[in-house]
């Protein structure tokens, strides 16, 4: 009788929570006031930005943590306890993040987190969560040379999206010369440098490839695209394969569109452009060009489980328009994992669930089972899809079978021996010419 | 005997007719190929159009184009392809017979862009005699691209009957790229395709000169020397291409720095809320747009007219409310000023993210603003250059108003020398909060401006803020005709500098000069002489 209505009071505390979160930045202090309150509730860190540059990507996923953590409530919970969300807003602010990552573990003394966007963010918050000992579950395709024993990376490494996709364009495409324009950071800076290595493993020559990088929100894209234009006019056929940030392209895939550079001439194939980025622009000029991702709302199931999501979805955020994207799938398939991992170790405490999550087993959206790997990255099936005038995409190929993320890429001199084994060797850079571990730091 | 013989003559004729058509209507290379098209499989498809395209059937085209157009419908259970017209009307693509509907379980033939290639390709020489004009020049163009050796025949049977020049010259260009490509061509035949090509002289005649692979020396001499000449056209049109572009880029930082030239030079107010004026201007154009969209539709190819007063008036009300409501308590205490509008440029900003949502908002370009023209060697895009009008439209009317209106007389008295002005009977707390509102209606114009170039988000303002500064301040703090040039001056250097050292490098040059600029001239380009400067 009491434990019931101590249940209902937790509940009640936990749909405020997740009233207020939707509401904006009170939520924050709402959410903590039900923690307070409701002992027996299991709590999960929320640490994406929710103002700021990065807000317009990481907003979403607040939502759909939010969303699963609604759903998993509605099911019971998890151990015959109810979740509950500690959103915080890290603000775009690369060291808050670290600080707020800090105030969810110690003071909040929440279970596990999911959150950060850009590499840089997770990098800022690595040393808390080992220092502190909790999950971090990073859900957005990365570049990857990384595996840590506290992060759990759902998103995809450069061999599940980078690398099929020029193989298409190879195979379907018979590019034979490759422009790779990136935003100037990490990500693309990375990417690109395994990409030049892979491309020239396959015999492409130098002056066959163009490395082009520009600043953050670059909006004068005239002389890029012009010098793409050239380049392409060497009588090969062409390609773009573009580490450009969310933001910047826009304005880059409008100039394209302006200055008459089809898909059919010179297609660009993009790792950032997703749903959420094409529901801000006139996607008519840009049929044909390509995304590589792990997800696509579009994607039709046997067993319908993308179109319950997506319908769930939309029926939660109240917006029969809101659209899915690749790393809100890479959240859902983190959070099943989480649930899984702590019900088989009947446990909430960090060290039991990771040692048990390495071997965990949940179905992704696209209709096939993902599976936590020793080096904490996951199988993924990779999709590459034509962008079509309603600003959805066509998926025009697909992997046969699921991936194996490699946290070291296979084709840079540096991490080609590595390799992350969380489970054998309890090391995630362990060479495997020289049989040692290097240790920590990545 | 006659009329047996009429007789014999007529059912042998019949049986003729009725093998003509009854054979195709069962099983032939056609009906085969188009059955292809339901199996949504890339190459299946891509051989079906070659099969269909090249079978001179009459309902080739008809195929092709609605291929083209998504229009043809195949069935995977029977295996059944339909071309569905505009008008609803369907027919059968392998017999041509009209049906009443296409079943539920049809679904558009898939597409990739190796296909639409094909597409383009097949079209081209099925349209190449068209009646229409354009449609005819559009098909040249497409065979000049594809060059594929099946083609020939028609390009030459079109090229007989073409009366048009530039359509005929199309043609001739298409012939030569086939014949270049063509391994049983003469040299004769190569070397008048090289000259052909040399005499087009653009991008993608050096691009089939490049890639032709291996030819008797006399044409791959002839082909090095065209791409040399090509090559240095080339190079003189990059040039006054990399004028344009920057033109185009010192327009865009002139219209987001014109309003800052008023609130910081003019007035002398560190506003770092300048931007997101410019932002506001931007989510009008998007709430003009909205209402047009779902109301008044056919208005759309106006909604920036409507949006630039509206934005003027957003902008400007919101500036008013600024400086009478904060910055008039703060003049002469530019630190205060500077903390004061930075923070009032993040409420601003988390005000318009609460409002519309963080993600970006789409503003459709109006049919006049998109697309591009063709000047000699260089694409001119219509939206750069409406904004390189428009900005100097604004920058016209701005001068004209200061110089020629009493509020602008007004203005200047009260900058150059507050207390005089005030003597004089010049309300000056009002002059001020109008001189603010002035500056930012203009960079609330700025935001439509830029609303058809850059996203629509939150994050707006902040882009453009660094770069607006620097213009004033390069310029000469105080001088409109200053921030002209130096806003033209940082645009083409920007442009001429990108190529070289590409835009990360460029634009920390750009920097890096205007920071040795300053220490020489700290004044900027016009620096403003006489009392004016002490007041």
């Amino acid at each position: 009788m009491f434990s019931k209505s101590t249940h209902d009071i937790a509940a009640s505390f936990s749909r405020r929570g997740v009233l207020a979160a939707t509401a904006g930045l009170v939520l924050g202090l709402a959410s903590l006031t039900g923690a307070k309150a409701a002992d027996d509730t299991i709590k999960v860190g929320v640490l994406h930005s929710l103002s700021g540059t990065m807000a317009i990507s990481e907003t979403t996923l607040k939502d759909t943590i939010l969303f699963l953590i609604d759903e998993q409530n509605k099911k019971g919970g998890v151990l015959g306890k109810k979740l509950e969300a500690v959103v915080v807003d890290p603000a775009s602010n690369w060291p808050l993040f670290a600080e707020k990552a800090r105030e969810l573990i110690t003071k909040d003394k929440v279970s596990v987190v999911f959150g950060c966007w850009t590499s840089v963010s997770r990098k800022s918050v690595l040393p808390v969560f080992k220092e502190l000992n909790n999950i971090l579950f990073y859900p957005v395709q990365y570049e990857g040379e990384e595996s840590e024993r506290n992060v759990f990376y759902t998103g995809a490494a450069p061999n599940q999206q980078a690398i099929p996709a020029v193989d298409y364009l190879m195979k379907e495409e018979k590019v034979k010369r490759w422009v790779l324009a990136g935003t100037d950071y990490v990500y693309p800076r990375t990417t690109n440098k395994i990409l030049e290595a892979y491309l020239k493993s396959k015999g492409v020559a130098q002056e066959d490839i163009m490395i082009n990088y520009t600043p953050f929100g670059h909006s004068d894209w005239q002389t890029i695209v012009a010098d793409i234009k050239k380049f392409g006019s060497a009588g090969k056929k062409t390609a773009v394969v573009s580490t450009i940030n969310g933001d910047a392209n826009v304005p880059f895939y409008k100039e394209l569109g302006n200055q008459g550079i089809k898909a059919k001439d010179i297609p660009v194939v993009a790792f950032s452009v997703g749903e959420e980025e094409l529901a801000g622009i006139d996607t008519k000029p840009l049929v044909g060009h390509l995304a590589a991702w792990n997800y696509f709302q579009s994607i039709k199931t046997k067993d319908g489980s993308n179109e319950k999501f997506i319908k769930d979805w939309q029926a939660y955020t109240k917006n029969p328009k809101r659209v899915t994207n690749d790393p809100m799938e890479a959240h859902v398939i983190g959070f099943a994992m989480w649930i899984k991992a702590v019900e088989k170790v009947k446990s909430t405490d960090p060290d039991k669930v990771i040692d048990a999550l390495p071997g965990i087993e949940a179905p992704n959206l696209t209709g096939g089972v993902s599976k936590m790997l020793p080096n904490h990255h996951i199988t993924k099936p990779v999709f590459i899809g034509e962008i079509k005038g309603n600003g959805q995409f066509d998926v025009v190929w697909k992997t046969p079978g699921l991936v194996a993320g490699d946290a070291w890429s296979k084709e840079l001199d540096g991490s080609k021996d590595l390799i992350g084994d969380w489970v054998g060797k309890k090391c995630g850079n362990f060479n495997t010419k020289t049989n040692k571990c290097l240790g920590s730091g990545s | 005997m006659p009329a047996h013989l009429s007789a014999r003559l007529c059912s042998l004729a019949l049986s003729l007719f009725l093998i003509a058509f009854a054979l195709p209507a069962f099983a032939g290379p056609f009906e085969d190929a188009v059955a292809k098209f339901a199996n949504d499989d890339f190459s299946d498809t891509e051989e079906a159009i070659g099969v269909v395209a090249g079978s001179g059937n009459k309902l080739a085209f008809p195929i092709i184009s609605a291929l083209q157009d998504s229009r043809l419908m195949a069935d995977p259970d029977s295996k059944k392809v339909y071309v569905t017209g505009a008008d609803g009307k369907s027919i059968d693509a392998a017999t041509g017979e009209a049906v009443a509907s296409v079943p539920d379980s049809a679904s558009a033939v898939r597409l990739n862009n190796r296909l639409r290639r094909s597409v383009d390709a097949a079209l081209g020489s099925l349209t190449l005699q068209s009646p229409d004009l354009s449609t005819r020049l559009q098909a040249a163009q497409s065979v000049f691209k594809s060059h594929e050796e099946t083609a020939l025949e028609a390009v030459d049977a079109a090229l007989a009957k073409e009366t048009n020049r530039s359509v005929k010259t199309a043609l001739g260009e298409a012939r030569a790229a086939i014949l270049l490509f063509k391994s049983d061509a003469t040299e004769v035949e190569k070397l008048e395709a090289v000259a052909t090509l040399k005499a087009r002289g653009d991008q993608e005649a050096l691009a089939l000169l490049t890639g032709m692979g291996d030819q008797p020396t006399s044409v791959t001499k002839a082909a090095a020397s065209a791409i040399g000449s090509i090559q240095n056209s080339l190079a003189i049109w990059s040039m006054v291409q990399n004028a344009w572009y920057g033109l185009s880029l010192g327009s865009v930082l002139l219209l987001a720095a014109i309003g800052l030239a008023i609130t910081f030079g003019v007035m002398g107010v560190i506003n770092m809320a300048h931007g997101e004026m410019v932002m506001l201007g931007a989510y009008t154009t998007f709430v003009v747009q909205e209402v047009i969209r779902t109301r008044y539709p056919g208005l759309f190819d106006y909604s920036l007219l409507i949006a630039v007063p509206l934005a003027f008036l957003v902008a400007g009300a919101i500036g008013v409310l600024i400086e009478r409501s904060i910055i008039r308590f703060l003049y002469g205490r530019p630190l205060e000023t500077l903390l004061a509008t930075w923070g009032l440029s993040l409420v601003l900003q988390q005000a318009v993210r609460t409002m519309f949502g963080p993600t970006n908002r789409e503003v459709g370009n109006p049919s006049w603003m998109s697309g591009a023209f063709e000047l000699g060697q260089i694409t001119i895009t219509y939206n750069r250059l409406w904004i390189l009008l428009f900005t100097l439209a604004v920058f016209a009317i701005l001068l004209a108003m200061l110089r020629y209106t009493a509020l602008g007389l007004e203005m200047r008295a009260v900058t150059q020398n507050r207390r005089m002005a005030a003597s004089m009977g010049i309300a000056t707390s009002r002059v001020d909060a109008l001189t603010f509102g002035l500056g930012s209606g203009i960079a609330g114009i700025a935001g439509v401006a830029l609303s058809q170039i850059d996203n629509v988000s939150p994050n707006l303002g902040q882009s453009y803020i660094i770069d607006s500064f620097m213009v004033v301040v390069f310029g000469g703090v105080g001088n409109l005709w200053g921030t002209l040039v130096g806003a033209f001056t940082l645009g083409i250097a920007n442009k001429f500098l990108e190529p070289v050292a590409g835009a990360v490098l460029g634009k920390i040059a750009i920097l890096v000069l205007i920071i040795l600029f300053i220490q020489k001239r700290p004044r900027g380009l016009f620096a403003l002489k006489g009392r004016a400067v002490e007041a």
